[in-house]
């Protein structure tokens, strides 16, 4: 079947087989591989894009249910060379280890900020209940989300 | 993992919907938020051969007050129950329920209708519209009917919705100053509760709805009856499991199940008795 959906700021008509996932839309057939698979059981969130403007987890979504929507991935945070604030954060805090469920943390924080600029960090934790660190990096992450907000 | 090849159509509107599902027969099923059938179609658990989306109707989706009731669409996602200024002075148990269901991700895209006709008892919001005593609306080929919650359960994700039914609306009586509770039990920050309490009191009248502890959600009437005869707190809760059949899981034990009923319905008592 036919969609079009708008990708980091470009349009994109592509012809998809219906039960292609959102998650393997994004990677394989964009080729944006920075939203990674993890339990692909809508559990760890690794997968966390935003879909017009909220955060979803992409695997548990079909590419035709995403027909129509504007779509953001890791890979349009950044400016040119400027990450984008939250990146910045990410990599001034330690915010990560392994760094394979950064690419949804980083979403899934961004989604928290929008809904509420100015978090509490219980607020952060609750916030961040659907992404799961195994390197169980939490405190840097949400000290990382706490200096995005400007609250550290 | 991928779900097995299906055909995929998108209706824009309930009638539309109703005259697909009636087209494809037993095999076709709807698709609203997707995040309790996707997961099933994933793990061959469920292989429906054609779905019809109804995540695009649009006037499906709103929370309005109706007087004595709230009336939310089916489509209404459950941030938007849980954000909603409406469901929060009218009926303040709801929201706080939908604002445990599984994490922000999947609040932005689940639907109150779709957990309701998917009747999973382990879910957070069919338990607690039947402590609330709502009824839902289904619309089928033949028009649209009201079903109690109370009637609406038949058994391990079984409801009295027909193949060719869709929910298209669900009412809640409004709270009118009932205090209330919601209690959830979990080992993990956005699992399923292994057991949850939904309870409101208003002096003598009370509702308590349980999750996880049987095949459908459970009403835990025992309690309710004990309240309304002038019992204690701490006497009604022993009977939290009277009406519950729970089955044993990786999580908990049957007795253990009973156990944890009786204390979170003392709990969710005492807070909506304070």
């Amino acid at each position: 079947m036919k969609i079009s959906v708008t990708v980091n700021g470009k349009k994109h008509d592509s012809d998809v087989e219906p039960r292609t996932l959102l998650v393997q839309y994004v990677r394989e057939t964009l080729g944006l591989t920075g939203t990674n698979i993890g339990c692909d059981t809508s559990s760890c969130g690794a997968c966390t894009i935003h879909v017009d403007g909220q955060s979803v987890k992409s695997c548990t979504l079909l590419a035709a249910q995403a027909d129509g929507s504007t779509i953001t991935t890791i890979e349009g945070l950044a400016k040119g060379d400027q990450m984008h604030p939250m990146q910045q954060a990410f990599m001034e805090n330690h915010g990560l280890q392994c760094g394979y469920c950064t690419p949804g943390m980083v979403m899934a924080a961004i989604g928290i900020l929008d809904e509420n600029p100015s978090p509490t960090e219980d607020q952060i934790r609750i916030g961040l209940e659907g992404n799961l660190c195994r390197c169980t990096g939490y405190h840097n992450i949400v000290q990382s989300v706490l200096a995005a907000a400007g609250k550290k | 993992m991928i779900p097995s090849p299906f055909d995929y159509k998108r209706a824009s509107s309930a009638a539309e919907a109703i005259s697909l599902i009636g087209e494809y027969g037993e095999d076709a099923k709807f698709l609203a938020g997707g995040h309790s059938l996707l997961p099933l179609m994933k793990l061959r658990l469920a292989a429906p051969s054609v779905l019809v989306d109804i995540g695009r109707i649009k006037d499906l989706s709103y929370i309005k007050d109706a007087g004595d009731h709230i009336a939310i669409g089916a489509l209404t996602r459950h941030t938007e129950v849980e954000n909603s200024d409406v469901l929060r002075q009218h009926v303040p148990l709801l929201a706080e329920a939908a604002s445990h269901v599984g994490d922000p991700q999947v609040r932005h895209r689940g639907t109150l209708g779709g957990t309701i006709a998917h009747a999973d008892s382990a879910s957070d919001l069919p338990a607690t519209t039947l402590a609330l005593g709502a009824t839902y609306v289904a619309q089928g080929p033949k028009g649209t009917r009201e079903i109690k919650a109370a009637d609406f359960y038949k058994g391990f994700l079984e409801s009295a919705l027909a193949a060719d039914e869709m929910i298209t609306e669900i009412r809640v009586p409004k709270m009118n100053g009932a205090k209330w509770s919601f209690q959830k039990f979990n080992r993990r920050a956005q699992d399923w509760a292994i057991v949850g309490v939904a309870v409101w009191r208003r002096g003598t009248e009370s509702g308590v709805g349980l999750v996880n502890m049987g095949s459908t959600p459970v009403l835990a009437s025992a309690v309710a009856k004990a309240i309304a005869g002038g019992a204690s707190v701490a006497d009604a809760a022993q009977l939290a499991a009277d009406n519950a059949d729970p089955q044993a899981d990786s999580n908990a034990s049957v007795d253990y199940r009973k156990h944890l009923a009786k204390v979170l319905v003392r709990r969710a008592l005492e807070e909506a008795s304070a």
